[in-house]
């Protein structure tokens, strides 16, 4: 069954903790994960609550086969509504922490309500107790972590934690988990803090039991590994270069955004790349790269393990920075790097080890940047406002100053962590911000790889490539080749990537098995561990009804077809850069037959045909 | 032949596959904190280390044992411990060198481990080739053959 069939529910309010059974009949319909935890969130609470208020709830969910020893399978999301976009933030992360809370025995913890005081909650197997943060509140990530870690003695305590940026109001912080892995988008670290809870650590040594079919399991499981073994991007691209494999390639097709998405190329990408961070440096000869390294259970191992040179201006006088630790995937090193213009590969890697040592998304941090550097080029921000530092594009001291304001909250930080939209908002000049629903662009323009621009303007948790990656097929003909520039076809090929993936991050997989794997390659897997019949069909099934399921809660929260949408710049401002020259993004031809292929009427709202079909909740 | 685990630990990612598989063929389900072979994970240096017992010849563990409980198996050279006889006293975790040997609190019983009757799960299961299971007189080869092949005689193979 591979579920655990148990949910850890913590009123924050009046410290109190229970047990309950898992809804299986919602677990058929949205299988777990994301799907499953949106169902309860759906059930439990008002979209239309404060985000940051003690009505909103907090869940993290594992999915059935997290924690199994199916490839990848160790991920959990946290569901909760989002303060940066106020539509529904899911925000998946990889790591260890997942599959410890699996098996401690729990499919999913639900947080209600807020704390009186800091605390942290404890759990060791079936025993959970919210403890004190006192002495922890106020501390980084990382020294959280290494406190946590004091207190229960245990070196296999697995931890997520916030950092200050969430304390003190940044409305994209993150979870870190493992101190270097994030749920990272959409703010949820900020709902976290809110709650006044600053870590949830667990150990579990009770473990994943009950496959339905241990040895047609492992069997399959291991077929799957080959498959992914013998893919040349899971195979060899992203255990190589990382998700950074996609630097040289996303820039030479002109589909780089720069400078707050104001160019399409950026002539410093190879220097923060992932070609460059195998490159010997001049002053110890070490490269950028340490090492590749895996999450719980994964076969690709995509993650990167880095350092930073020992000379750099921005590590000088901090030891905290001076060893190893998780290095850049491609969405930070474009967002921190090439859309803020900056070519310092050690000023990029500064800023994404502060990013997990203080819990932001580097994603919108580096684009919060972008926008600011581009409201100073044009004198609306001036060093007034930011007490002195100049926020040139290109400015690498610019950067890493920034990094460390936001993440202690302090002075400009706090401006900075109001994300792109309000920042933009706030100085006047709401056009420059690059954002969709108020969520920050990741790096791939829409103007060059057209069904991106389908995908961010429909994402249920605002602008983001993990909701649809037609990056595969556009770019890198996964499955089959389609070409970025034309339109045609991109309506039905966004929603089949949107409901194929809510299927898999529900699994409690990665989306990045995708380069080799379809559902083909999973439902065998889930058949063989979960109870009843698990189809390609039924998970596509589950798939469109998640979507749709996330898509009434955005409408219930009050969204509407018309924030299906993309700034100006991208559908007006031509590309160019010579692949991409004269070309915007072509939203308009794509938009009216995503609706219909979805069965939602011309202005974006569902039927009670698709309500029926789905059989979604009131 | 008989045959050892080999351990490479630069080729290790850190994944947990060995400990998934170690403890499903042990256990009879998903549990690294019941796995017999363990990564550490060392993340300030970025290393990663998979670890479990070496089978010694005189075995700590089974000198130590007062019942007798642990006994070679002579045809995978994998000391085992008889589940019936184990006391639990915990006198071999104290007598190993390499920590290798380990109670469970669940059986009440020491576990290590026993190379899976000759057919190790972790070195299936791993997906670098970090574990592997090789002829036991020759586990150095690879890195022998790693530095014979920086071995300078380039020159004589061109001429």
């Amino acid at each position: 069954m591979a579920w655990a069939k148990k949910v850890l529910r913590v009123n924050l309010t009046d410290g109190t903790i229970s047990s309950e059974p898992l809804n299986m009949e919602w677990a058929a319909d949205y299988i777990g994960q994301r799907g499953l935890a949106t169902r309860y969130l759906v059930a439990e609470t008002d979209p239309g609550c404060d985000a940051l208020g003690p009505d909103n709830k907090m869940i993290m969910a594992t999915g059935p086969l997290t924690g199994t020893a199916a490839s990848t399978g160790g991920r959990y999301s946290v569901i909760t509504k989002s303060p940066l976009t106020g539509a529904v933030a899911c925000s998946n992360s990889g790591g260890f922490f997942g599959a410890e809370l699996k098996a401690a025995g729990w499919d999913m913890i639900i947080f209600e309500g807020r704390s009186p005081n800091p605390v942290w909650l404890n759990i060791e197997d079936d025993r959970a107790e919210l403890r004190s943060a006192d002495g922890i509140w106020g501390k980084s990530v990382w020294e959280a972590d290494a406190a946590i870690h004091k207190i229960t003695g245990d070196p296999q305590t697995r931890v997520a934690a916030v950092g200050r940026s969430a304390e003190s109001g940044c409305l994209y912080a993150a979870i870190i988990n493992d101190l270097h892995r994030a749920a990272g988008r959409s703010g949820v670290g900020t709902v976290m803090a809110s709650k006044n809870l600053k870590a949830v650590a667990v150990r579990g040594s009770l473990g994943v039991a009950n496959i339905k079919d241990p040895k047609r399991f492992m069997e399959t499981v291991a077929e799957q590994k080959v498959v992914l073994a013998e893919n040349a991007v899971t195979g060899q691209g992203l255990p190589a270069l990382g998700t950074q494999v996609l630097m040289n390639v996303i820039n030479e097709i002109g589909a780089l955004p720069t400078n707050n998405m104001q160019k399409t190329q950026f002539e410093g990408a190879h220097s923060i790349s992932g070609e460059a961070m195998l490159e010997p440096r001049k002053s110890d000869g070490k490269p950028n790269l340490t090492t590749n390294a895996a999450c719980f259970g994964c076969t690709i191992a995509c993650g990167r393990i880095s350092t930073i040179d020992p000379t750099h201006f921005s590590i000088q006088d901090k030891p905290q920075y001076q060893h190893n630790s998780g290095g850049l995937e491609y969405e930070a090193a474009w967002a921190m790097g090439a859309d803020t213009g900056v070519d310092d590969l050690d000023a990029v890697t500064f800023a994404n080890f502060v990013c997990n040592e203080d819990g932001m998304d580097p994603i919108s941090f580096g684009a919060t940047v972008a926008a600011a550097m581009e409201l100073f080029e044009k004198g609306v921000i001036t060093t007034e406002h930011t007490g002195g530092m100049a926020l040139n594009f290109g400015s690498a001291e610019a950067l890493t100053w920034c990094a460390e304001k936001v993440g202690t909250g302090d002075g400009f930080g706090k401006d900075l962590g109001l994300g792109s939209k309000k920042l933009c908002e706030k100085y006047g000049h709401p056009e420059l911000s690059m954002t969709v629903k108020g969520q920050e662009f990741p790096a791939y323009d829409p103007r060059g790889i057209q069904g991106m621009g389908l995908t961010y303007a429909t994402s249920n948790r605002g602008a983001c490539h993990l909701r649809s990656y037609t990056v595969a097929s556009e770019v890198l003909g996964i499955p089959e080749k389609t070409d970025p520039a034309v339109t045609e076809g991109k309506a039905g090929l966004v929603k089949a990537f949107q409901d194929a993936t809510a299927a898999v991050d529900s699994m409690g997989l990665c989306v990045f098995t995708t380069f080799a794997w379809t559902l083909d390659n999973m439902a065998p897997q889930l058949d063989a561990a979960c109870e009843g019949d698990w189809t390609v069909d039924r998970l596509l099934e589950a798939g469109e009804r998640i979507w749709n399921l996330e898509r009434d809660y955005n409408m219930k929260a009050g969204l509407t077809g018309a924030d299906d949408n993309l700034p100006e710049r991208l559908l007006k401002e031509a590309s160019k850069a010579a692949p991409t020259e004269g070309q915007v993004c072509n939203l308009h031809e794509m938009l009216p037959e995503y609706y219909q292929l979805r069965g939602w009427t011309t202005d974006g709202q569902l039927t009670d045909e698709v309500r029926q079909k789905f059989s979604l909740p009131g | 032949m008989l045959r050892s685990l080999s351990i490479d630990p630069d080729k290790c990612t850190g994944c947990l596959q060995c400990e998934m598989a170690c403890s499903l063929e042990n256990e009879g389900i998903f549990n690294p904190a019941r796995s017999r072979i363990k990564v550490f994970t060392f993340h300030e240096e970025g290393r990663f280390v998979p670890y479990t017992c070496t089978q010694c010849d005189e075995a700590w563990c089974m000198h130590a044992c007062p019942v007798d409980a642990i006994k070679m198996n002579f045809q995978t050279g994998a000391l085992e411990v008889n589940e019936k006889t184990c006391v639990g006293c915990k006198v071999c975790t104290i007598a190993c060198p390499f920590g290798t040997i380990n109670y469970n609190r669940v059986s009440g019983k020491v576990i290590k481990c026993d190379l899976c009757g000759g057919d190790p799960e972790c070195a299936k299961a791993c997906p670098t080739q970090a574990i592997t299971y090789v002829d036991s007189d020759a586990t150095g080869l690879e890195k022998m053959r790693a530095w014979a092949g920086k071995t300078d005689n380039a020159q004589h193979a061109a001429g």
